[in-house]
């Protein structure tokens, strides 16, 4: 393990082991192209999967059909003949396609033919007040730690928001014995009427069946708060209580651990920094790179499948993995394209599986005030820049999230906007009546993971520099 | 619609946004049209050095001229600019640099220049406690130090908007000619005219010079920077390489920026560059060697600004030799943004009263006249 | 605020946290072991010294900057514990050059 790729360069590098980039490097590799699959990732299966490999929790029922669905998949990359890299954080993609990437503390660059970025998605921000109080978490961090170590809440323990997400980690937190004394739900009831022409669609997909068993299992066992239109977190120096309001009633109550979700948006760090152009989306409210029908982006040789190319979920994801590879497969080696399936046979899949996310989009469509928050309420968690600062940063000319760095440091700390980029721009839009798209975002910069110094010291040297020293 | 302007500047560097400035403390209405924003290309997102040190003679009286602007830029664009003053610091790193250190010291000290200063081992470890023992000595330059190059570009426009300048930021200036004696500007669907045109356009600058007729041998280059995460505070001045392409500094927030020269590939249409991560992880190699505490210290970001550099690395500032009323001020070469402040208040001079006491005769755009023999320095 | 399955039946692994042995297990994550050890394990941020706990545990927020084995600034939510694994809790600005 924690081995340097075997070559220099690549016909394919997939960046991601998640449901797209596992069916996009088996795909590439069954092609008989050479593909590298990096993932930084102790084990494959990205955040859906995670830790399908390794798993403490055995008994297939606590975390349900859809988790080890993943295991067939995982199976197939690992005989395609794909070299697979885990711990392998990929910090620069630029549009020569050349790759930096580092592996047990020492960096390499790679040559690509294609890249696929298969990085998927994060969840969006959830700027409350007390947000960045330890005790708060999200969602997402307790599932990972359920999947990866049998991880389960057993104080006082409140789940707040809003999304598919959030049942299922409930169900899999009570399966296993965890506690939640309330869960919060912060749906806005007028998104029920939005989302009432997709409903159609939505009932005769896979997800409307299990999502409704799910509610049933958890809402047996926990308090449910529906039309929550307030929340914020409070303690000295950790999480004492969780204030809420429900139209003007409202209550605090006393938690250990909040758990936070209102649904996940595209991973966009890397594919912005090799260049991809990306647009607002108004529906999903984020960032999304501009593709064609194959996914390929604005960048030539970069294709993107899965979450970061626009929240689709995990069935989507492997069709757009293997759509991705596809055109891959076509552009290096045509003959072997003739072995794969059809295009229009991926297409219809990704139609079968894409149906009812336009009613999960609009009804889980987050609430502006859990978006863009005022105040004294902390955008940037890196580099504690508050609401209040970027409204006044705005007040004296800053136009855009480039522009603030004149005035603030916000989205410049390690995350690099990840935590706060969404709601910088929308608070910006706000603040100044344009917009997402007219406010932009960050323009982001590799690394888009930070190195050290000394490795990257160690990055093989170039010709030139190998000859400077040779002459002395 | 046709708008008047004393002066219309073209670019929204640190330079344009100076000039600007200086015009509306003479009493002038100038218009700025910079296509982007204020800032967005090198005079943003450059070092920040605010440094006389190692400079050309040529630019010494421009740089100095500056410096006394930089002293008091609060009272100018009220906004401190973060400008800090903990000098400057060049570093020789073997006896036959120091030499030359020390030829280059007397030099500027026969020429009547006193800010460049030789220091001795224990001198230069006082100033810079982390530099590697086996460096003899070097060059400070102590009245220098470094800003927050978007920050102060940014209070530059800002200083300038308020006192009467026009600025049009996210439309380019087209269409540029001289019609019934005055320039005249096209910016989206308006058009503005004046008697003095300044060419303050950075990378954009050298084509605009062609296009009116004054071609320069300039380049566009885009130098990298990096920067780590916040580490502890270990060193307060600047610190450049007599022998290496390097340039340190440390803010007040702990970041250490890394910098010096080392080229990114510049995509001027797009607004882009692509990093040189193989001349990046050299200037990583100087930092490792030259400052052992740094090495665990994480980069969390890079990146490079996009701008002019002429054939021989001084900028072009003056009247036009060719147009009434044209006026360059470009081709920074990698050391611009120090020179803005200054170089505004003297183009000021030059427009408002025909003249300057500042000595920049050196730094007329005449010397790249077909009919003037090209010295290599 | 977290527990153990008593379906996890991984091998122990055995961790030292500021000094004092904390027991985890294998494959679980730097951060998922300081969690679950009921320790106080908040960092201190470098801009404020507010205390943080790690958020996001997919490697995105750096929320969870922990020292290992004598490297700072470390996102203990993507690094695998190992035998006598030396962490440091963070407080403030990560020290360089030792």
């Amino acid at each position: 393990m924690n081995v340097a790729p075997k070559r220099d360069s690549y016909d394919v590098v997939v960046i991601g082991a998640g449901p797209a980039g596992l069916a996009a490097a088996a795909t590439a590799a069954e092609a008989d192209l050479s593909a590298l699959l990096l993932d930084e990732n102790a084990g494959p299966g990205g955040q859906v999967w995670r830790a399908i490999a390794s798993t403490p929790v055995t008994e297939r029922d606590r975390l349900g059909a859809d988790y080890w669905a993943g295991a067939e998949l995982v199976r197939a990359v690992r005989t395609s003949g794909a070299e697979i890299i885990q711990r392998a954080t990929v910090w620069s993609l630029d549009r020569h396609l050349e790759v930096g990437v580092s592996i047990g503390g020492a960096s390499s660059l790679v040559k690509a033919r294609r890249v696929i970025l298969a990085t998927g998605a994060l969840e969006r921000p959830f700027p409350i007040p007390g947000w960045t109080l330890p005790g708060v978490m999200t969602a997402g961090a307790a599932q990972t730690m359920l999947k990866s170590s049998g991880l389960v809440p057993d104080g006082r323990t409140v789940i707040a928001g809003q999304g598919p997400l959030l049942w299922l980690l409930a169900a899999q937190i009570l399966r296993l014995g965890g506690r939640i004394d309330r869960i919060l739900d912060t749906t806005e009831r007028r998104n029920y009427f939005a989302a009432l022409p997709h409903a159609f669609a939505f009932m005769t997909s896979p997800y409307f069946a299990k999502g409704l068993a799910m509610m049933r299992e958890v809402r047996a066992k926990v308090p449910v708060v529906s039309g929550v239109s307030e929340l914020a977190a409070a303690g000295d120096g950790q999480l004492a209580t969780v204030t809420y309001a429900v139209g003007s009633r409202r209550e605090t109550i006393p938690a250990e651990l909040l758990l936070l979700h209102q649904g996940v948006v595209p991973n966009v760090n890397l594919a912005m920094a090799a260049g991809v152009e990306h647009r607002w989306d108004d529906l999903q409210l984020c960032w999304s790179p501009v593709l064609d029908h194959n996914g390929s982006a604005s960048v030539e040789g970069i294709g993107i499948a899965g979450d970061g190319a626009g929240i689709g979920g995990a069935g989507a994801a492997i069709v757009r993995g293997h759509i991705a590879a596809r055109v891959a497969v076509e552009a290096l080696a045509p003959a072997a394209a003739a072995k794969l399936a059809p295009m229009a046979t991926f297409r219809a899949s990704l139609a079968q599986a894409e149906r009812g996310r336009a009613f999960l989009d609009t009804l889980f469509r987050p609430a502006r005030q859990f978006r863009i928050p005022s105040g004294d309420t902390v955008v940037c968690r890196c580099e504690e820049v508050t609401a209040k600062d970027i409204v006044d940063a705005v007040a004296i000319g800053a136009t855009g999230p480039n522009q603030l760095k004149a005035y603030r440091r916000s989205g410049m700390g390690p995350c690099q906007g990840r935590l706060c980029g969404l709601t910088v721009t929308e608070l910006m839009a706000q603040a100044r009546g344009k917009t997402p798209q007219e406010i932009g975002y960050y323009r982001l910069r590799a690394p888009v993971k930070p190195i050290t110094l000394a490795e990257l010291a160690a990055v093989p040297k170039t010709e030139a520099d190998v000859q400077a020293v040779v002459r002395g | 619609m046709t708008k008047l302007a004393d002066a219309i500047v073209v670019g929204g560097g640190i330079h344009g946004c100076s000039t600007a400035l200086h015009m509306c403390l003479a009493g002038m209405k100038p218009v700025l049209i910079e296509k982007d924003y204020a800032g967005r290309h090198a005079s943003g997102v450059n070092a920040g050095g605010v440094r006389q040190l190692a400079r050309h003679v040529a630019e010494i009286p421009l740089s100095i001229r500056s410096m006394g602007i930089w002293e008091r830029i609060e009272e100018l664009v009220d906004d401190t600019c973060s400008f800090e003053s903990h000098g400057q610091v060049l570093v020789a790193e073997n006896d036959a640099e120091f030499d030359a250190c020390r030829a280059r010291v007397a030099e500027l000290n026969a020429l009547g220049f006193t800010h460049e200063e030789l220091i001795d081992g224990p001198e230069l470890r006082r100033l810079v406690p982390a530099v590697a023992e086996s460096c003899p000595g070097g060059v400070v330059s102590r009245r220098d130090g470094a800003a927050d190059p978007a920050r102060t570009t940014t209070a530059f426009r800002r200083k300038a908007a308020a006192l009467g300048a026009t600025v049009c930021e996210g439309v380019a200036a087209t269409n540029i000619r001289k019609e019934d004696g005055l320039w005249r500007v096209d910016v989206g669907a308006d058009t503005y005219a004046g008697p003095v045109l300044v060419n303050a356009a950075g990378a954009w600058a050298g084509r605009m010079a062609a296009a009116l007729g004054e071609p320069v041998p300039v380049e566009t280059v885009a130098p990298m920077l990096m920067i780590t995460s916040r580490v502890p505070r270990f060193i307060d001045p600047v610190v450049i390489l007599r022998g290496r392409k390097l340039s340190f500094k440390q803010f007040a927030n702990g970041t250490v920026l890394i910098g010096g020269g080392h080229l990114a590939t510049p995509d001027q249409d797009r607004n882009e560059t692509v990093l040189d991560w193989r001349s990046l992880a050299i200037s990583a190699r100087t930092v490792f060697e030259l400052f052992p505490v740094m090495r665990s210290a994480a980069i969390v970001r890079a990146w490079a600004g996009i701008e002019a550099r002429t054939r021989d690395e001084l900028p072009v500032l003056g009247p036009s030799a060719r147009h009434a009323g044209l006026y360059h001020q470009f081709g920074f070469s990698l050391h611009g943004f120090q020179l803005g402040p200054g170089a505004g208040a003297v183009m000021t001079e030059l427009i408002a009263n025909g003249g300057t006491q500042t000595r920049i005769g050196d730094l007329s755009i005449d010397r790249f006249h077909p009919s003037t023999p090209w010295n290599p320095r | 605020m977290f527990k153990r399955s008593d379906q996890d039946s991984r091998r122990p692994v055995h961790i030292v946290v500021d000094g004092a042995a904390v027991a985890a297990r294998e494959g679980d994550t730097v951060s998922a072991a300081l969690l679950a050890s009921g320790r106080d394990v908040r960092r201190a941020t470098a801009v404020s010294g507010a205390p943080r706990l790690p958020y996001c545990m997919m490697g995105v927020c750096f929320d969870c900057l922990v020292t290992i084995d004598g490297v700072g600034n470390r996102q203990g939510c993507l690094v695998p514990v190992a035998e006598g694994m030396q962490i440091e809790i963070q407080k403030g600005k990560r020290e360089i050059g030792r």
